[in-house]
C-alpha cells in the first residue's frame, strides 16, 4: 500500500522503540496528531463555522493538486516547483477556453471569437450558480489541455535529465526554470493583471445546519468531492492504480514483474494534470487569476502533501483540508492579520518538517 | 573540447558586450547616452554578483539550495536602509532605527560620508546571517527539497512582513530618502562613477575573501560535502556544522548585495523584492555561468543581467504595440528557459568548475605524471 511506499521515499526518524513501553509510547504519539487534529476540527467546526466551510472548500483545492504534486513526486521522482504555475496556467487556460481573451495592446483586451462563452446560452445560470454550461466546459477544456503541456515538459525537462543521472537537486532547479518559462507566458499571454471568471452578484444559499455560503462554492465542493473519489477508485481499485503504487514502491521491481514503468509514468503525469488544473480553475473561481500567484501556491499545496506524507495521494487529501482550515481559521479568528494568511500554511510546513518529516499520519498505517 | 568550452563564454559575453553598447548607440547616436545607460548598469551587475556570489557559496559549493534568495535580499536591505537613513518623522513614515545622523557625528575623520553605510553595510550582512542561523540550526538537516520549500515560505513571510507592519518598515509605502555612501566627495554628474567604482571595489574584496576560503582546506570540505554527505561524514567531517557555515556567510553575502541595492536606489519598497527579481534571476545567472564557481557567478550575472537589461531597450524601436507591450514578459519567460536549457546542454555553465582539490595536489600529480613519463619513454624509444 501508499504506506510502503511512504517508507521508502520519506526520510524519518525512526523511533528505535523497544519492548513494550515503548510500543504503547509510540502508539500514544501516532494518535496524538489524530486527537489534536479531531479537537481542533471540532472546536473550529462549532467556534468560527463560516471560516470552517471556507476553509474545507479552499482546502479541498490545495488538496486536489497536493495529489498531483505528492504522485508526481512519488512515481516521476520529481520535485515540481512549477506545480503552482502549471495550477495557474491551466485557470488561465480556462480563462481563455471561456472567454477567448488574451491582453491587447495597452489596457485592453482582445477577444477571439472562440470562446464557448459566445455559444447560445453558455452564460445563462444553471440554478443559483454564477455561470452556466460554458465555463464547465471551459474547465473540462483547461483539466484536458493539461495533460499534454505537462507530458511535453516531462519530455523535454525532467526525463532526460532523470535518465542523465542528474540528482533530486538539479531536477529541482530546472522545475524552477519551468516554473518562470511558465509565469511568463501567462504574462505574455495574459498580461500581468488579475482577472475573473464571471462578474456580477452570487448568490447565496443557506443550507440546514450551515452559514450562508455562495452556490459557486457548493459547486466547487461537489466537483472536488466528485474527483477525489474517482482518483481513489483510480489508485487503490484498478490495475493501473496498482501499477502506480507498485511504482512508487519500487520502480525496479515494478518493471521486473512486467509493468511498463514509461506509460506508468506518462499516467501519472496525465492524472496528476487534470487533477491540478481542475483545482487552478475552481480556484480561480473561487477567488481570481494572476500569474503572481503561481509560485505562492507553491506554500500550502507543499504543505498539504508534506502534511499528509510525501507520496502518499490520500494523506495529500487530508493534508491539503487541514492546510485551507488552518489558514481560514486563524485569519477568520482575528489572531493574524488577513496579509498572513500564507505566513500561517508556511507555519504548518515548517513545523510537520522540523517534527514530523514523515507526514502527520506517515509513521505507520 | 578544451577549445570550444574556451571559446564558448567569450563569444557570449562579447555578444553581450556588443549589444550593451551597440544597441543604446543606435538607437541615441550618442555616447554620452551610451555611458549614462552603461555606468549604472555595471553597478547594478556588481550588486548583483555579490548576491549571486552568495548563491554560488551555498549552491555552488555547498549544496545547499535556497529557492528563497530574496528574503535575504530583502533583509539586507531594509538593514541598510533603516541604520542609515535618519530617525522616522513619524508623521509620513514610521520605522525602527533610524541611526544615521548619531552615526554621521561619530568623531572620525569624514565621518558623515562613509559610517553610516559601512555601519549599515556591516549591519545587513550581520542581520542576514542571524536570520540564516535562526533558520539554518533547525533547517539545515532537512532533505534538500524540504529546505527549497521551506526558504521560498520564508522569503514569502519576509515579503508579508516588510508589506504589512507599518511601525517597522513603514509597510507598503516603503522607504525613502536613502543616503548615498560618499554622497560628499562628487557631485551630481560624477557620482555614478564613484558608485561603480565603491560597488566594483565591494565585488572584488569579497571576490577576494570568498576565493580564499574556498581555496583553503575549509572549502575543500564544503565540495567534499556537495560531492558526497556520506563519504565526508565518513571522513569525520562534522557535516551539519559545515554546511551551516556555508549557509551563514552566503546569507551575510546576499544581505551585504541587498545593502548595496538599498544605497544606489535610495528608495525601497516591498514591491521591489518579488520572487522573480530576488530569486530567479540570480539562478538564472548561476546555473548560466556555472555553479561552483567564482567566475562563472560574475560572467552568468553579466551575461544575464546585460541581456535583461539591454533587451528593454527593444522597446524604444518602432515595433508593432503588441509585441512591444510584451518586450518585458517575453525576458522573464527566456530567463526561465535558459535555465531548463543550460542545465539540458551544459550543466556546467559558461565557465565550468575545474575538478581540483587542491593547487598543491595538481603540482604533485603532474610532477609525477612528468617523473613517470622521463622514466618510461625511453624505453618505448
Amino acid at each position: 500500500m501508499a504506506s510502503v511506499a511512504d517508507r521508502n521515499l520519506v526520510d524519518r526518524r525512526d523511533g528505535a522503540g523497544s519492548g513494550l513501553a515503548a510500543g504503547t509510547a509510540r502508539r500514544l504519539g501516532e494518535a496524538a496528531p489524530w486527537v489534536v487534529l479531531g479537537v481542533l476540527g471540532v472546536w473550529s467546526a462549532v467556534a468560527l463555522t463560516e471560516q470552517f466551510v471556507v476553509g474545507i472548500i479552499v482546502g479541498s483545492l490545495y488538496a486536489l493538486a497536493a495529489v498531483g504534486l505528492t504522485l508526481i513526486y512519488g512515481i516521476a521522482r520529481v520535485s515540481h516547483f512549477a506545480h503552482g504555475d502549471v495550477m495557474m496556467l491551466s485557470a488561465y487556460i480556462g480563462f481563455f477556453a471561456f472567454t477567448g481573451s488574451v491582453a491587447g495592446a495597452g489596457a485592453s483586451d482582445v477577444t477571439l471569437p472562440l470562446g464557448l462563452a459566445s455559444l447560445p446560452g453558455a452564460t445563462e445560470r444553471i440554478w443559483l450558480f454564477s455561470f452556466g454550461y460554458g465555463l464547465v466546459l471551459a474547465i473540462l477544456i483547461a483539466a484536458v489541455a493539461a495533460v499534454p503541456i505537462l507530458l511535453a515538459i516531462d519530455r523535454a525537462v525532467y526525463r532526460p535529465l532523470l535518465s542523465r543521472g542528474a540528482s533530486t537537486a538539479i531536477v529541482a532547479v530546472s522545475s524552477l526554470g519551468v516554473a518562470i518559462a511558465v509565469r511568463g507566458v501567462m504574462l505574455l499571454v495574459w498580461g500581468p493583471s488579475g482577472r475573473r471568471y464571471s462578474q456580477g452578484i452570487r448568490d447565496t444559499v443557506e443550507l440546514p445546519g450551515l452559514p450562508r455560503i455562495v452556490a459557486d462554492q457548493l459547486f466547487i465542493l461537489a466537483t472536488a468531492a466528485i474527483l477525489a473519489m474517482a482518483a481513489y477508485v483510480l489508485l487503490y481499485r484498478t490495475r493501473l492504480g496498482t501499477a502506480m503504487r507498485a511504482t512508487a514502491d519500487n520502480p525496479d521491481l515494478a518493471r521486473a514483474s512486467g509493468i511498463d514503468t514509461g506509460s506508468v509514468r506518462r499516467w501519472t503525469w496525465a492524472v496528476a494534470g487534470f487533477l491540478t488544473a481542475v483545482a487552478g480553475c475552481l480556484l480561480a473561481l473561487q477567488s481570481q487569476l494572476s500569474p503572481e500567484l503561481g509560485f505562492v501556491l507553491l506554500l500550502p499545496i507543499f504543505a498539504s502533501a508534506i502534511l499528509g506524507g510525501i507520496g502518499s495521494p490520500h494523506g495529500a487529501f487530508i493534508g491539503g483540508l487541514v492546510v485551507g482550515v488552518i489558514g481560514e481559521t486563524t485569519v477568520g479568528a482575528g489572531w493574524i492579520g488577513p496579509g498572513y494568511k500564507l505566513a500561517v500554511t508556511f507555519v504548518v510546513l515548517i513545523v510537520v518538517i522540523l517534527f514530523r518529516p514523515g507526514g502527520l499520519f506517515g509513521s505507520r498505517s | 573540447m578544451i577549445n570550444r568550452s574556451r571559446w564558448l563564454p567569450i563569444a557570449i559575453v562579447g555578444f553581450v558586450t556588443l549589444l550593451l553598447v551597440g544597441l543604446p548607440l543606435e538607437r541615441t547616436g550618442n555616447v554620452r547616452a551610451v555611458v549614462d545607460f552603461l555606468v549604472p548598469a555595471l553597478a547594478t551587475m556588481a550588486i548583483f554578483a555579490v548576491v549571486c556570489i552568495g548563491l554560488n557559496v551555498q549552491w555552488g559549493y555547498t549544496g545547499i539550495f535556497n529557492f528563497g534568495v530574496v528574503g535575504f535580499f530583502l533583509v539586507g536591505a531594509y538593514t541598510a536602509a533603516i541604520v542609515t537613513m535618519p530617525p522616522a518623522d513619524g508623521e509620513f513614515s514610521t520605522y525602527v532605527g533610524g541611526f544615521g545622523q548619531t552615526l554621521a557625528n561619530v568623531p572620525l575623520p569624514g565621518a558623515a560620508h562613509w559610517v553610516p553605510h559601512l555601519v549599515g553595510a556591516l549591519a545587513a550582512a550581520g542581520i542576514s546571517a542571524v536570520l540564516a542561523l535562526l533558520l539554518a540550526w533547525p533547517m539545515v538537516r532537512l532533505r534538500e527539497d524540504y529546505l527549497a520549500i521551506a526558504l521560498i515560505g520564508t522569503a514569502e513571510v519576509l515579503r508579508r512582513i516588510a508589506t504589512e507592519e507599518q511601525w517597522l518598515v513603514n509597510g507598503s509605502r516603503g522607504l525613502a530618502g536613502i543616503p548615498r555612501p560618499l554622497a560628499g566627495l562628487a557631485d551630481g554628474d560624477t557620482y555614478k562613477y564613484l558608485f561603480l567604482a565603491l560597488a566594483l571595489a565591494t565585488l572584488a574584496l569579497i571576490y577576494l575573501l570568498i576565493d580564499l576560503g574556498i581555496r583553503s582546506p575549509w572549502g575543500r570540505v564544503l565540495r567534499a560535502i556537495r560531492e558526497d554527505e556520506g563519504a565526508a561524514a565518513a571522513a569525520g567531517k562534522n557535516v551539519n556544522g559545515f554546511k551551516l557555515q556555508g549557509f551563514v556567510l552566503g546569507a551575510a553575502i546576499m544581505g551585504a548585495g541587498g545593502a548595496f541595492y538599498a544605497f544606489q536606489q535610495g528608495a525601497i519598497s516591498p514591491e521591489t523584492f518579488t520572487h522573480f527579481f530576488g530569486t530567479f534571476i540570480i539562478w538564472a545567472m548561476l546555473i548560466a555561468g556555472g555553479s561552483g564557481n567564482m567566475a562563472g557567478a560574475i560572467v552568468g550575472t553579466y551575461v544575464i543581467w546585460g541581456l535583461w537589461s539591454v533587451t528593454l531597450q527593444l522597446q524604444g524601436y518602432d515595433l508593432p504595440r503588441f509585441l512591444a507591450d510584451r518586450v518585458p514578459h517575453l525576458r522573464d519567460t527566456i530567463i526561465g528557459l535558459t535555465i531548463v536549457v543550460v542545465l539540458l546542454v551544459n550543466p556546467r555553465g559558461l565557465v565550468p568548475e575545474r575538478a581540483r582539490v587542491s593547487r598543491w595536489l595538481d603540482r604533485r600529480v603532474s610532477s609525477m605524471r612528468r617523473a613517470e613519463k622521463a622514466t618510461t619513454s625511453p624505453a618505448a624509444d
